[in-house]
């Protein structure tokens, strides 16, 4: 309270400004404008897999195994976010909070953090989220089936069932490309050597081919009776979704990680247009080829900034939340999750939302 | 009268609609190469400005807590008035405009940023990103033209309240900041009663909000800081700086757009223009001042007014490296690029609000095509030797 009174007190001289503005000069990490954190370590995994250990400027509020953080980097000037699973366990005795990141090589975000970043980088830290996350009460039987870097949540869930002691019945069919492709490998094998509740049947795909949700009756008799985590690429995960609502029994139950956004695959010269999810003013719109997504929202009834309308003043951007959009001046298809874009002059490309 | 600019000597309508197009894709495209460009270093540029404020305006605050002693006074009287520029200018009008955008950065971008100046930056941005710059010049459209307060060109019908201009000229220079702040409300559809009272009331409640805290942070709290015996120094202190930075932007600007050369377009005009056309008329209607790097950094680049008017959205410390870009397609397709030295700017201005507070005038000559000055050989002196000349300073 008494803190409160004195920063409005301080507002009076720094306005327009906040007394933060002034404080960040000194060390930006005082800042409380947004939370930033510093790099601690990197430690690699396997070949192309990193664990990102920060150190939040202020305290961490805490977090939920299986749940991901949005964090943001900037590269050549430019920030941006994306979401990654948080691999550290909650309270974390020396406040800190890890993520692990495979490289994407097309990818912006994963190649930087994998050889750009160093100890001592600034990033910035934004919600958590997710509710891929261990229900209460804990079942008895889980099976989760993980494929590459969709090993992420499941780690930090089966560290939280191993901490609780809670590790009654458990397989984990893990898809890697190699056993040595395996991220946290050792960790599981090392678990499946401890834990007598905890069968570890890993897929090695480069020799067995993908896994088929065909086998599961075969690899777990059992599985319409058990709580599934469902982790990986999106194909395999709707693969098993379908799989699921065909041959699930009445106690079947199916988690899945889904924090990827659904992206068309923006491919056409021309554009496919696609809907629009305008997220303040909750209404949907659908713009058809080479249709901006201020018009395509005005003609859905949703009351929009705007200016210009060719590209120039900057009265219409919103913050684009998920999908790919198409730059109607110049072809260009990006998708920048918080990225603020130019209803203006975008188009979007398969289903998007917007911050608008 | 003012149709005494021939129609044939009028760059728009001399050039082909090829030649537009061409023009629009020439300069589309110096935009687009700036824009694949940006990076880091743009990045520590603007930050780096705003750091620089932020230690200039505090530091400044702290000496004028002196403020009784006059070394102090006009130490801080003066860093002040320096750090409000920068703040209005080189950053606030250019974070506004987007330019900035780019870097995604919440904390610098043009849906955030709020100004020290009485202006909400909402309004603003409407007002002037986008009437100002998307009808630039366009009499009748472009409120810029005169702020409806004044008569700054010969199409604008004369009315006798015009007569009052060298007095409201010199009061809007003094006032600048509030004169601007009225202006986003948009006084003419005010008076014609077509502006909804909601949004009216809205606005002005907007303005209020930000007179009172800049009131009492200004004239209030920190000379109060400077207590008793220097409450009055830094008041006078604060109320100078606040003169200074009005009188500097009032006169950047004004010499951006209502020098002799800037041509102003009928609505006829600027009906149905292309890409390519709307790229002439920026060209056109603007002018730029002829100064070094430390007077462009505090004109916030509008000296490179020409520039600005092209790439309203491209951070404005490019401009400088684009403007021989600029010059070369003006002297391909035979266009004026419209510059000057300020002082000459400035009295061309101050010429025309006096002419014209009185019926009458006509346009005034614009500049011809612009050419690129011939390359001169730099002459080095030499020192005969007996081997032969040599540079006196190889």
């Amino acid at each position: 309270m008494l803190r409160k009174r004195l920063l409005q007190a301080a507002q009076a001289l720094t306005t327009p400004l906040l007394p933060d503005d002034y404080i960040g000069l000194l060390d930006p990490r005082w800042s409380t404008r947004e939370a930033t954190g510093t790099i601690v370590r990197l430690k690699p995994e396997t070949d192309g897999a990193k664990t990102v250990v920060i150190k939040p400027s202020h305290e961490w509020s805490g977090h939920k195994p299986g749940q991901y953080l949005r964090i943001g980097a900037e590269i050549d000037g430019v920030r941006h976010w994306r979401a990654y699973s948080i691999t550290s366990d909650p309270n974390h005795p020396e406040g800190l909070v890890s993520i692990t990141i495979k490289k994407v090589e097309e990818g912006r975000m994963s190649p930087w953090f994998l050889e750009q970043a160093k100890p001592g980088t600034l990033v910035f830290l934004g919600a958590v989220e997710g509710t891929f996350l261990l229900p209460d009460p804990l079942p008895e039987k889980i099976l989760s089936i993980s494929a590459g870097s969709g090993i992420t949540p499941v780690m930090a869930m089966q560290r939280e069932l191993d901490r609780l002691d809670h590790v009654t019945d458990v397989v984990h069919i893990h898809s890697a490309r190699t056993p040595d492709l395996f991220i946290f490998g050792d960790m599981f094998r090392e678990l499946q050597g401890r834990r007598p509740g905890y069968t570890l049947i890993e897929r090695i795909t480069s020799e067995q081919g993908r896994i088929e949700p065909k086998e599961l009756d075969e690899l777990v008799p059992d599985w319409r009776e058990r709580h599934t985590f469902l982790s990986g690429p999106r194909d395999m995960i709707s693969a098993f979704e379908e799989h699921y609502e065909e041959h699930g029994g009445p106690e079947t139950v199916l988690h899945v990680e889904r924090f990827q956004p659904v992206v068309g695959d923006g491919s056409a010269d021309v554009g496919s247009g696609g809907t629009v999810t305008f997220r303040v003013q909750d209404k949907e719109a659908t713009c058809e080829v080479g249709v901006s997504i201020l018009v395509g929202g005005e003609e859905a009834g949703a009351l929009l900034p705007y200016g210009c309308r060719m590209g120039i003043c900057h009265t219409c951007v919103g913050k684009l939340r998920s999908g790919k959009v198409r730059d109607l001046r110049t072809g260009e298809v990006f998708s920048d999750e918080g990225q603020t874009i130019r209803t203006c002059v975008n188009a979007p490309e398969g289903p998007i939302e917007i911050e608008l | 009268m003012h149709d005494t600019l021939k129609q044939q000597d009028h760059p728009l309508h001399r050039l082909s609609p090829e030649d537009i197009e061409e023009l629009g894709k020439r300069f589309q495209a110096i935009h687009d190469e700036v824009r694949a460009d940006l990076g880091e270093s743009d990045a520590v540029y603007i930050r780096s400005l705003i750091e620089f404020h932020r230690r200039l305006a505090a530091l400044s605050r702290i000496v004028l807590m002196a403020s009784r002693y006059p070394p102090a006074w006009v130490l801080g009287t003066t860093g002040l008035g320096v750090a409000k520029i920068l703040e209005n200018m080189e950053i606030g009008h250019n974070i506004l405009h987007g330019q900035w955008d780019w870097m995604n950065d919440p904390n610098i971008h043009s849906s955030t940023w709020d100004w020290d100046t009485a202006s909400t930056s909402v309004s603003w941005k409407h007002s002037h990103n986008y009437l100002h710059h998307t009808f630039t010049n366009v009499v009748g459209l472009d409120k810029d033209v005169g702020y409806e307060i004044m008569r700054v060109d010969p199409k604008q019908p004369w009315e006798p309240r015009f007569l009052a201009q060298p007095v409201i000229n010199v009061l809007l220079m003094l006032l600048f900041e509030w004169g601007v702040a009225l202006h986003d409300l948009d006084i003419e559809a005010i008076k014609k009663g077509e502006k909804d009272k909601k949004v009216l009331l809205e606005e002005l409640k907007g303005i209020g909000a930000k007179a009172r805290r800049q009131i009492v942070k200004d004239y209030i709290v920190f000379p109060a800081l400077s207590g008793r015996k220097g409450f009055k120094r830094t008041l006078q202190a604060n109320i100078t700086a606040n003169l200074i930075r009005n009188v500097w932007s009032n006169a950047i600007i004004f010499c951006g757009h209502f020098p002799d050369q800037a041509y102003t377009f009928t609505q006829e005009e600027a009906a149905d223009e292309s890409q390519g056309a709307w790229y002439v008329r920026q060209l056109l209607g603007a002018a730029n001042i002829e100064g070094s790097d430390t007077f462009h950094v505090m004109s916030g680049n509008l000296s490179y007014q020409v520039e600005h008017h092209l790439y309203p959205d491209m951070p404005s410390s490019r401009y400088k490296q684009i403007a021989p870009k600029v010059k070369e397609v003006c002297e391909e397709f035979g266009l004026p690029y419209n510059t000057g030295p300020f002082g000459k700017q400035w009295l061309m201005v101050q010429r025309t609000i006096l002419r014209l507070a009185f019926p009458g005038g006509s346009t005034r000559p614009k500049a011809p095509p612009y050419k690129a000055p011939p390359v001169q050989k730099k002459e080095r002196p030499s020192v005969p030797t007996p081997a032969g000349p040599v540079p006196a300073f190889p």
